[in-house]
């Protein structure tokens, strides 16, 4: 493989970007692979781990990307199948008017210029080639009718684009018939992998997550100890000793969380404040090491993957004889459970409808699929008083909330984390309107794209948040980005090191933590991170 | 280019009709028979068209969320943007299609001094949109005084704000002129906005400058060339009846402008302005979001091959015990391997 080079320095990438046009029309301009910019193939055994077609060695540097024989067929068929089984993907490829109201709203685009990066152009990719198999006119007049033969060199731009795409959403905010090049993505990302195009970033979670129960591939022992292991932190903060639970039958709740919050930081700090707060209210759950993911990197490949890989919640879920299922922070997997898990394998019959054993709430909002976002249970303890919180706790953080793409625009869960970051904070800071909520950008680093092989596309992709991150920064001394999301507590330290280093990046409940009185605690001198609160300095050595 | 080959082609449709009609006198097949075959291909087309799209299933319930969803009962739920019932995304809907709502979201991204990235408001294609929208709704209705005897009051309303301005004679009517302008401003803005020059087709150009000439012609035969009205309203209502007939004598820019509308009607289906009907499809927009209050069914679910519990426990089964965490089986004296990778699923 190919070592890809380090990004430019920020300056210098930032004075790169002109959204300018190519002199030749965009059919007429070659994709051009630009280092940084894409992911290495998959490696042939994670295919073969879960039955991907097309396992190989390959690399998309290599001119000869080894396509099966009949590729051409096998892509063809592929789209016929599902222009008949996707609304969307029909529709999308029949009503666009090309007005161009999305055209700068994509975060690739505005860190790129790359026209092709604008989400008309990046759906144009595909129906160019819809129209010339596909609709009459395409046929008949060809180029004239927008349409294009579809050649190796179309795949490989189907290829370089539809991974320089997060699935993000924003551009069907904006779009005035609700065209969401998600849709396209989703499609495009199918259509490559029926040829083994799979990145390697994404089939080794993939393949991890269907026999281990987890991207990471923790073992179940693994996962134990290292929940332990919070746990042993936890002790030296609070004095207090927690022992959660594995895979036990007959309790309340299951708690499925991604498993980046199980490994890795600042994951784990989130973990922990959910391991304090589920501690201190004694609520009656168990972790699962077999349902141990949230996230679903099966949704980057093809729908079926991702109903193969999400169907461990809700078999474990009646395995153990819970009464409801309680979810983690994360942002793909929310829009999973929000919108896709109860179509795959659902209705669960054999749950109950959640309601909260603290305050007695039922929560109305997830009666069918069972399954309750943690910070709708946190928000709902706090309304009631039922958590005692002392906010000063995190008094030495300037706290901006950065809306993850997923539960923003494929869930609308905005105002609950905000109302626990402002109990739980004091010092809470919007970035400018057109950059939150609805209108969030994206790390830059979602679907599958959050590797390391390509720096530089998602430091350009992440650009817009970073730039609304230094304005704050800048403006108020903001030295925290707080989310609901497991791939942003990955992905943005990396991007803050980058844009903005001066500021961190936690979980909401990282901030719960840090903020909860628990019963028979002794004086807290040190934030989760270990690092001593405010005021709190010199007593850093007392014990 | 683009633009070039398609006013090329609305230049060709002007002379069809102009030799058609003008000089070889086909007044039968430009006045009766041409706009039939263009209302068939428009209705057939169209339904057609919808039927299609409605036809392929729903497989995801996939709202574009735009705000709050509805949770708790204490925070606030954005009924508009985050419909959970059906008549909230009735209302969504409403907003969307009379108002072109995601449309007035548009803002304009630029770059500032300082690497910084800057987003401004811009309103001016939804202005233009509407104005374009709305301005042709008007022309239309104000021309079914052609299909109908004696005229509906609602049409002589209508005609009577349309020339509130009360200039020359016949009255000017200032909705042609807000479609015609609105419409050259959206010509406009693909030629000289370069991303959107970048991504127009042919396919983009063409309607603009057909409905241009449309609203060309129907301008010039008002208040310049002056066609026998009575003629006119004689041959439509014969179409509107189902008794064509042609009287003589209507000048040729009638027949010019007509087939430029039957060219549209005909065209219509087979082109990007079938998002008409397709708005209204939409499953980003047209979706509650409700999907974990109510069960959404995928009629093509198909069972997937998974892997159990019981396969991952025979295979982590020691580590489990050594882990002290629960087994479904302890362990039997004598190990033996059952591989049992077994295809399961749900309808």
């Amino acid at each position: 493989m190919s070592k890809q080079p380090k990004p430019p320095k920020p300056d210098e990438l930032a004075k790169s970007i002109e959204y300018k046009t190519p002199e030749t029309q965009w059919m007429e301009t070659p994709v051009k692979f630009k280092p940084g910019m894409w992911c290495y193939g998959s490696r042939p055994k994670y295919l073969e781990e879960v039955g991907m077609p097309n396992p190989r060695e390959w690399s998309p540097a290599d001119d000869d990307w080894k396509l099966p024989e009949n590729w051409k067929e096998i892509v063809l068929d592929g789209m016929k199948d599902r222009l008949g089984k996707y609304r969307t993907f029909k529709l999308f490829m029949d009503i666009c008017v090309r007005c161009g109201a999305c055209a700068d709203k994509c975060h690739f685009y505005i860190g790129s210029g790359d026209p092709k990066n604008m989400p008309v152009l990046r759906a144009e990719l595909m129906r160019s080639v819809y129209r010339k198999y596909f609709t009459t006119g395409g046929k008949l007049f060809g180029k004239t009718a927008g349409a294009r033969e579809l050649t190796e060199d179309v795949i490989k731009e189907w290829w370089y684009y539809y991974y320089q795409c997060t699935e993000c959403r924003r551009c069907s905010v904006f779009c005035p018939y609700g065209i969401d090049t998600a849709e396209i993505t989703i499609m495009g990302r199918e259509l490559t992998n029926l040829l083994g195009l799979q990145t390697d970033w994404i089939g080794g979670p993939v393949a991890n997550c269907y026999h281990k129960g987890n991207h990471l591939g923790l073992e179940p022992h693994t996962i134990q100890s290292n929940i332990e292991m919070m746990c042993d932190d936890i002790e030296e903060i609070t004095g207090i000793r927690i022992e959660p639970t594995f895979n036990r039958k007959g309790a309340e709740i299951l708690f499925v969380t991604p498993s980046g919050d199980l490994f890795g930081l600042p994951g784990i700090y989130t973990c922990m404040g959910y391991l304090m707060l589920f501690h201190e209210l004694g609520l009656d759950y168990t972790w699962s090491t077999y349902a141990s993911e949230g996230g679903n990197f099966g949704f980057f490949t093809s729908n079926e993957m991702a109903k193969r890989l999400h169907y461990k919640i809700y078999a474990e879920a009646k395995r153990l004889g819970v009464k409801w299922i309680l979810g983690g922070e994360c942002g793909h997997m929310w829009r999973l459970v929000h919108q896709y898990l109860n179509t795959w394998w659902g209705p669960p019959d054999f749950l109950e409808v959640p309601k909260s054993p603290i305050t007695g709430t039922v929560f109305e909002n997830a009666k069918s699929t069972k399954m309750v976002h943690v910070t709708e249970f946190t928000a709902d303890l706090i309304k009631h008083g039922k958590i005692k919180l002392d906010p000063s706790r995190n008094d030495h953080l300037k706290i901006t909330f950065h809306d993850s793409c997923n539960t923003s625009r494929g869930m609308g869960i905005f105002e609950e984390p905000r109302y626990i970051i402002k109990h739980v904070a004091r010092h809470f800071y919007e970035m400018p309107e057109n950059t939150i909520r609805e209108k969030t950008f994206c790390c830059g680093s979602g679907s599958g794209l959050n590797a390391g092989e390509n720096m530089e596309l998602r430091m350009r992709g992440g650009f817009p948040r970073a730039n609304a991150v230094r304005y704050v920064h800048e403006k108020y001394g903001v030295n925290m980005l707080a989310n609901i999301c497991a791939i942003d507590r990955a992905a943005l330290p990396t991007l803050m090191q980058y844009w903005v280093p001066e500021v961190d990046v936690c979980g909401v409940h990282e901030l719960v933590g840090n903020a909860l009185v628990m019963t028979g605690e002794k004086k807290r001198t040190m934030d989760l991170r270990l690092e001593p609160l405010p005021g709190m300095e010199d007593e850093e050595e007392e014990e | 280019m683009g633009a070039l080959l398609s006013f090329g082609a609305v230049v060709v449709l002007l002379l069809i009709p102009a030799i058609g009609a003008g000089a070889l006198k086909l007044h039968s097949l430009f006045g009766v028979v041409i706009p039939y075959l263009a209302v068939i291909v428009f209705l057939v087309g169209l339904i057609n068209r919808v039927i299609g799209w409605g036809k392929v299933p729903v497989p995801f319930k996939i709202p574009t969320t735009c705000g709050q969803q509805k949770s708790l009962p204490w925070i606030k739920h954005s009924r508009l943007e985050s419909p959970a019932t059906g008549g909230e995304v009735f209302l969504r809907m409403v907003l969307e299609v009379l108002f072109f709502r995601s449309l007035f979201r548009n803002l304009r991204t630029e770059k500032a001094p300082g690497d910084r990235v800057v987003y401004g408001s811009s309103k001016w294609l939804w202005v233009a949109g509407l104005a374009f929208h709305y301005s042709f709704l008007i022309v239309f209705l104000r021309h079914l005084r052609f299909f109908k005897q004696p005229t509906p009051k609602i049409i002589g309303i209508i005609e009577s704000f349309d020339g509130f301005l009360q200039i020359g004679s016949p009255h000017l009517l200032v909705t042609g002129l807000v479609l015609f302008g609105a419409v050259f401003y959206l010509f406009l803005r693909r030629i000289f906005v370069p991303q959107v020059r970048y991504i127009s087709l042919p396919a983009d150009y063409f309607p603009l400058f057909l409905i241009m000439a449309i609203a060309g012609t129907g301008m010039l035969m008002r208040y310049f060339l002056r066609v026998d009205i009575i003629k006119v309203k004689e041959l439509t209502m014969g179409l509107a009846t189902f008794h064509p007939k042609v009287p003589e004598g209507i000048s040729v820019i009638f027949y010019i402008h007509l087939f430029l509308v039957s060219t549209l009607f005909a065209y219509f289906p087979f082109s990007k302005m079938v998002h008409l009907g397709g708005v209204f499809l939409s499953p980003t927009r047209n979706l509650a979001n409700n999907t974990r209050m109510v069960h959404h069914p995928n009629p093509w679910n198909y069972p997937v091959k998974v892997h159990t519990y019981e396969e991952y426990e025979e295979e982590f089964r020691d580590k489990m015990i050594a882990a002290g965490i629960p087994v479904e089986k302890q362990p039997e004296p004598r190990e033996e391997e059952q591989p049992t990778e077994e295809s399961e699923g749900k309808e």
